[in-house]
């Protein structure tokens, strides 16, 4: 049987993988973002999960508005890099697991979650940075991935509350896999910031410290902010924090925190990153 | 178009991308879109105005496009996922872009963000 082992939240800021890309991470400007990425890195590979569920937004790169799904899974054998204007990243092609996608897909539309499907998802920095923050700059990523979008540019994202149920049927479906796969999945996105108007730059680590105290032992405290709550406090942009309720769903009622980092600021975003284990 | 109020309305200097601004900028931001294809760069360098003619732009939406008004692209329906795909075309970044937009040189606005960001109260 396939389990979920753990969890990931983190940022996924652009100026990250590019750090990571053009051997920047020793800066002085990079160097305290990197120096807490140490511990995750040491731990995911102590732990070695066969396939991470990648919780991500596309940023106007395989969607547009055109059509816009809230719920998106990829289930492409693999998954290349999109160019972002800069060309793509020069990463390894992210490989997929087909077999698990197709039954999570299917389990969770069964289960009223109605999934839009995936055969061709190239991936922006959304999903592209939460593999350079966890794994660095391997030859070829050390797990297969499942894409998962949740739209984050057209007003209104899906709610914390529905991410964190939608984090449970992704629990379920896992379960009745039946291949023996660890799988970790990755809520990403955050922290506070705000990109665009006047207020671009906004950052609130109060804000943040409360949502990192409450995500492991009392989600259903910060599920229960609005959207509206979110871009008050958090910025705009800072609304992505609800897709780490899928991550969290996805885990045991009870969680062990790991590892825990928290700065400011990478770029224009408030980077943290999170580690659980089921307790 | 009818607008109804909504509780987000009174948050200062922010431009919540919702059904009345996806309406009101969908041309602008398409056409943001479209310089993901190296040909349309290409065509777009070569005479911006002609390019632009290509979409159903506003002559406002237009007129901030050419001179690069990065909030006034906000405020007639831009999104800043695809604004700043005009700001990669012009090799800027997003730390340029947030003071453009909020009144700061480039330098400014990253001294800010170091010296720990934009107060969320304000």
């Amino acid at each position: 049987m396939a389990e979920v082992i753990a969890g990931v939240g983190t940022s996924h800021t652009p100026a990250i993988g590019a750090a990571v890309d053009h051997g920047r991470t020793a800066e002085p400007y990079w160097q305290p973002v990197f120096a807490g990425y140490e511990r995750a890195r040491e731990w995911i590979a102590d732990i070695r999960p066969d396939v991470a569920i990648i919780v991500y937004n596309d940023h106007a790169s395989a969607f547009s508005l055109e059509v816009i799904p809230t719920f998106a899974i990829g289930v492409a054998p693999e998954f290349p890099p999109a160019d972002e204007g800069y060309g793509p990243r020069d990463i390894p092609m992210v490989q997929g697991a087909p077999d698990l996608a197709w039954h999570i897909a299917e389990s969770l539309i069964l289960d009223e979650f109605d999934m839009t499907i995936c055969n061709v998802m190239p991936v922006d920095h959304g999903l592209t940075v939460p593999l350079s923050v966890m794994f660095d700059q391997p030859e070829k990523w050390p797990c297969r991935v499942i894409p998962l979008h949740v739209n984050m540019i057209q007003y209104p994202p899906p709610t914390g509350a529905r991410c964190y149920k939608l984090g449970q049927a992704i629990r379920r479906a896992v379960e009745s896999f039946d291949e023996d796969l660890k799988v970790a999945v990755f809520g990403t996105g955050g922290m506070s910031h705000q990109l665009q108007g006047e207020r671009a730059g906004l950052t609130n680590p109060e804000f943040d410290a409360h949502f990192l105290d409450h995500l492991g032992p009392d989600p259903k405290r910060l599920t229960a902010l609005s959207h509206t709550d979110y871009i008050r406090r958090a910025g705009s942009e800072g609304m992505e924090l609800v897709m780490w309720f899928i991550m969290r769903g996805a885990l045991a009622e009870k969680v062990r925190e790991v590892h825990r980092h928290y700065h400011i600021a990478a770029s224009n975003t408030s980077v943290g990153l999170i580690i659980y284990e089921n307790a | 178009m009818t607008r109804p109020p909504r509780d987000y309305d009174d948050i200062p200097g922010t431009y919540v991308f919702d059904a009345h601004r996806t309406r009101q900028g969908y041309a602008l931001n398409m056409f943001c879109k479209s310089l993901d294809e190296a040909e349309n760069r290409e065509s777009f360098a070569a005479d911006e105005a002609a390019y632009l003619g290509r979409f159903d732009l506003t002559a406002a939406q237009r007129t901030a496009v050419l001179d690069r008004e990065w909030l006034r692209m906000l405020e007639l329906g831009g999104n800043i996922y695809y604004t700043f795909k005009l700001a990669i075309f012009d090799r800027r970044s997003m730390q340029y872009i947030g003071g453009q937009m909020s009144g700061m040189t480039e330098e400014e606005f990253r001294q800010m963000m170091l010296d720990g960001g934009r107060p969320a109260d304000g």
